[in-house]
């Protein structure tokens, strides 16, 4: 259901035609709003920037790495999440209230917003287009195993799914499972091995190679 | 309100579509909706309570087509002509028409890192101590306002378990609507995928919502 700008006027929906090009909407509001002085165009630049190059999913394969490699951060994780995740220097903005939540090989855990795109962006940075759009919003509350399967992870028939839908302000991690073979890497390989989808929960940790 | 945007268990969007090496963003403009919204988040006019029901507000087929910071730009008009800052004519015309309301903070560039580092924090002390503990059986309430919750749908007049006190936080469904912060003690409430799903629902599944207190009823 995302389009692009482009698509719109290809595929005509009922839109008010204000926004059939967003590149020219969104520039006209930039530049309204800069003549009011409200806005401070270098301002916008420097959140993205900071989006592009500082915030992302590194930061959450940080402290995976670390929950794996050393049980008195993990277990800082597990009781205060947002003070461990800050010793690691990742704070701020949809990151204030963390919690982890820790796959075990009974438990997967899946994170979602259903209502809106809630994300924890302190440790994965900007949601992708899939977490913000209608088909997994909808279904990953009902249908878990058939989104997982659509991101190619099929989990065992018995294993228990839990889904954590971000109605409040807390915005949850996963911790994925220590791959097998992975005894002795350090926290920096370790976090090779983390990728965003991860600690979503769409995704396990990979295997070493 | 029971608006488009709340998906949890509607059906026919389709397969998920990730998408392999997915850009932080699909066009420029998205670089500056981005910006733009957190700017005028940084006025200090509206909450993100607000911001979230401006967002619901959008008539379902359009906000069911539209890309999300189509969605955020939408709604960032809409809290931009409330609050007295621009029009959509202005807009529409590509320039200032009138003096607008006066922000409590233009976000300049040097302010960035230091907005962003602090966030939004929302949990707010309260002198109360919490109704529920952990393993306190629940039912959520049944209702249907024409405002701002956070309840969804699909978890309403459901049973569960209380697995976790989260502490206290601003209440979403007054603080939307310009009725003051109210906070509650919000928890981590467990749901059975059967209790919400019925029929056919996936045995291994249990689902958790985040509730405010006034959320949830004693069983």
């Amino acid at each position: 259901m995302e389009h692009h700008h482009d698509d719109h006027e290809h595929h005509g929906h009922h839109h008010d035609n204000r926004y059939s090009d967003m590149q020219a909407r969104v520039r006209a509001l930039e530049t309204v709003l800069s003549e009011k002085g409200l806005i401070d165009p270098a301002a916008i630049d420097a959140i993205v920037e900071t989006y592009e190059t500082k915030i992302g999913p590194r930061n959450g394969a940080r402290v995976v790495a670390k929950a794996w490699s050393d049980p008195e951060f993990r277990a800082w994780l597990a009781a205060d999440a947002t003070a461990a995740i800050a010793s690691l220097g990742f704070t701020g903005r949809q990151g204030e209230h963390m919690r982890a939540v820790f796959n075990t090989p009974e438990t997967h855990n899946l994170v979602v917003c259903t209502l809106c795109s809630c994300y924890p962006w302190a440790v994965l940075g900007l949601p992708p287009v899939w977490y913000k759009a209608p088909a997994y919003r909808s279904r990953a509350v009902i249908d878990p195993r058939g989104v997982l399967a659509e991101f190619g992870l099929v989990l065992a028939e018995e294993k228990k799914i839990r889904i954590w839908d971000s109605t409040a302000e807390l915005r949850y991690l996963v911790i994925p499972e220590r791959p097998a073979g992975t005894e002795g890497m350090d926290e920096e390989t370790l976090s090779t091995l983390v990728s965003r989808d991860a600690m979503i929960g769409t995704a396990l940790a990979g295997a070493a190679t | 309100m029971n608006g488009p945007h709340d998906l949890g268990g509607q059906m026919g969007f389709g397969p998920v579509a990730p998408e392999p090496n997915e850009p932080y963003f699909h066009a420029e403009w998205e670089k500056r909706a981005l910006g733009l919204t957190l700017s005028c988040g940084a006025f200090g006019a509206w909450n993100i309570d607000e911001s979230r029901h401006a967002r619901e507000n959008i008539p379902p087929a359009t906000y069911l087509s539209a890309s999300y910071y189509e969605i955020w730009i939408r709604a960032l008009e809409t809290l931009l002509e409330r609050h007295g800052f621009a029009s959509r004519t202005e807009v529409d015309g590509g320039h200032r028409a009138f003096e607008p309301a006066v922000p409590k903070r233009v976000l300049t560039a040097d302010l960035v890192a230091g907005v962003l580092a602090r966030g939004g924090p929302c949990d707010r002390p309260l002198e109360s101590t919490p109704l529920f503990k952990p393993g306190d059986r629940v039912r959520t309430i049944n209702f249907n306002p024409e405002t701002h919750t956070r309840l969804p749908r699909y978890a309403r007049a459901k049973t569960g378990t209380i697995e976790a006190v989260q502490g206290s936080f601003v209440f979403p469904d007054a603080n939307a609507h310009g009725h003051g912060e109210n906070p509650q003690w919000v928890y981590t409430v467990v749901f059975n995928g059967e209790e919400i799903w019925g029929q056919g629902a996936d045995p291994t599944l249990t689902v958790s919502i985040d509730a405010w207190e006034s959320y949830l009823e004693r069983l």
